[in-house]
C-alpha cells in the first residue's frame, strides 16, 4: 500500500512537468489543465472499477445484493464526500451544499494538494494546476457510477477550495 | 452493520490503488506526449530524481534512521525501512560485487505493475523507471547508478534493481536536475 507522501510528491511533479514542456500563454495554459483532468478523470474512473470489482465479489461471496446499490443522485455525492474523499485525501469533504437541480458545491477547508502551498492569497493564480487533477478524479469517478457531469474548481483563500459538480443529464 | 464494514473495505482497497493507478495515468500520457520509448524512460528518470530529492527529507523525518557509515547500511535502510515506509514492501538484497559498491534490490512483486500489462508497440518501455530516478535523487549526496536488470513485465520472474556506488558528493549544495 503507497504511502500518501508518494502521491503528493508525484502529483507535483506531474504538474510541473506538465507545465515545464509547455509554452507560456492562455492557450498553453488551457491545454495542460486539460492534460492533468484528463489523467485525473482515468484514475477516478480506476477507483471506482476497482471498488466494483471488490463489491462484486464480496456480494457474491456473501450472497447479498444491492448492498453497493445507492438510492439516488444525492446518495452518490455522500459517497464521494465521505469515502471517496477519505480514500484519496484522508479525510472527508466539509460541506455539501446542492440546489437539488443537479449542482453541488463540495467543499473542502483544508485541501490537501493545497495546504503546502500557502495559507492566504499568495500563489492564488496557480491553485487551478493543482486542482485540475482532483476535478477529473471526481468526473472520473462519477462517470463509471453512472454519472455524467462538468467538475470545476475555485479557490478565494488557501488550503480551503470548492469543487463545483453540474450533473449532466442525458 | 454490514454497510458501515463495506464501506470500510472499500476505503482501503481503494487507497493502495491511488498511486498505481496515478503512475499509470502518467505513464500513458508521457507515452502519448513522447515520440519513442528512450524519451518516456528518460523523462521517468528525471521526474523520479525530483521526487526522489524532496521524498529523503520526508523519509529522514519521519523515520529514526541515523547516518549510513558504508553501502551495506545504505542497502538495508533503502530495502527493509524505505521501501516498507512508501510501497509497503520488503526487497531482498543480494549479489554484492566484491568491492561492495554493488548490489541488487530484488522485488517479488511490484505494486507500481498491478494490472499492467505492456503493448507490444513499447518493448523498450522501462514503466517503472521512475523508481530509478527517486533511488538517485534520494541518495543524491553520492552519485549512484540504478537500473532494472529484470523486470516482470517483461516476462521475468522477478524486478531486479541494479544499484551501484560511483562516489561521494563533497560540497553541501544538492545537484539539482530541473
Amino acid at each position: 500500500m503507497a504511502d500518501e507522501a508518494l502521491f503528493l510528491l508525484l502529483h507535483n511533479e506531474m504538474v510541473s512537468g506538465v507545465y515545464k514542456s509547455a509554452e507560456q500563454g492562455e492557450v498553453e495554459n488551457g491545454r495542460c489543465i486539460t492534460k492533468l483532468e484528463n489523467m485525473g478523470f482515468r484514475v477516478g474512473q480506476g477507483l471506482i472499477e476497482r471498488r466494483n470489482t471488490v463489491l462484486l465479489l464480496v456480494d457474491l461471496f456473501r450472497f447479498t445484493k444491492d448492498t453497493a446499490r445507492f438510492k439516488d443522485e444525492l446518495d452518490i455525492m455522500k459517497f464521494i464526500c465521505k469515502d471517496f474523499w477519505t480514500t484519496v485525501f484522508k479525510k472527508q469533504i466539509d460541506n455539501l451544499r446542492t440546489n437539488h437541480q443537479g449542482i453541488y458545491v463540495l467543499q473542502d477547508n483544508k485541501f490537501r494538494l493545497l495546504t503546502q502551498m500557502s495559507a492566504g492569497k499568495q500563489y492564488l493564480e496557480h491553485a487551478s494546476k493543482y486542482l485540475a487533477f482532483t476535478c477529473g478524479l471526481i468526473r472520473g469517478g462519477l462517470s463509471n457510477l453512472g454519472i455524467k457531469s462538468i467538475v470545476t474548481a475555485e479557490v478565494s483563500s488557501m488550503p480551503a477550495c470548492k469543487f463545483q459538480v453540474m450533473i449532466q443529464k442525458l | 452493520m454490514s454497510r458501515q464494514a463495506n464501506r470500510g473495505t472499500e476505503s482501503k482497497k481503494m487507497s493502495s490503488e491511488l498511486f498505481t493507478l496515478t503512475y499509470g495515468a502518467l505513464v500513458t500520457q508521457l507515452c502519448k506526449d513522447y515520440e519513442n520509448d528512450e524519451d518516456v524512460n528518460k523523462q521517468l528518470d528525471k521526474m523520479g530524481f525530483n521526487i526522489g530529492v524532496r521524498l529523503i527529507e520526508d523519509f529522514l523525518a519521519r523515520s529514526n534512521v541515523g547516518r549510513c557509515h558504508d553501502f551495506r547500511e545504505t542497502a538495508d535502510v533503502i530495502a527493509k525501512v524505505a521501501f516498507k515506509m512508501y510501497l509497503g514492501i520488503t526487497p531482498s538484497i543480494t549479489n554484492w560485487s566484491p568491492a561492495g559498491d554493488e548490489f541488487s534490490l530484488i522485488l517479488e512483486n511490484n505494486p507500481l505493475v498491478d494490472f499492467v500489462e505492456l503493448p507490444d508497440n513499447h518493448s523498450s518501455l522501462i514503466y517503472s523507471n521512475l523508481l530509478c530516478g527517486v533511488l538517485r535523487g534520494a541518495l543524491e549526496m553520492m552519485a549512484v547508478e540504478a537500473k532494472f536488470v529484470q523486470d516482470t513485465l517483461k516476462g521475468d520472474g522477478v524486478t531486479e534493481i541494479r544499484m551501484r556506488f560511483i562516489r561521494r558528493i563533497e560540497d553541501n549544495l544538492p545537484a539539482g536536475e530541473e
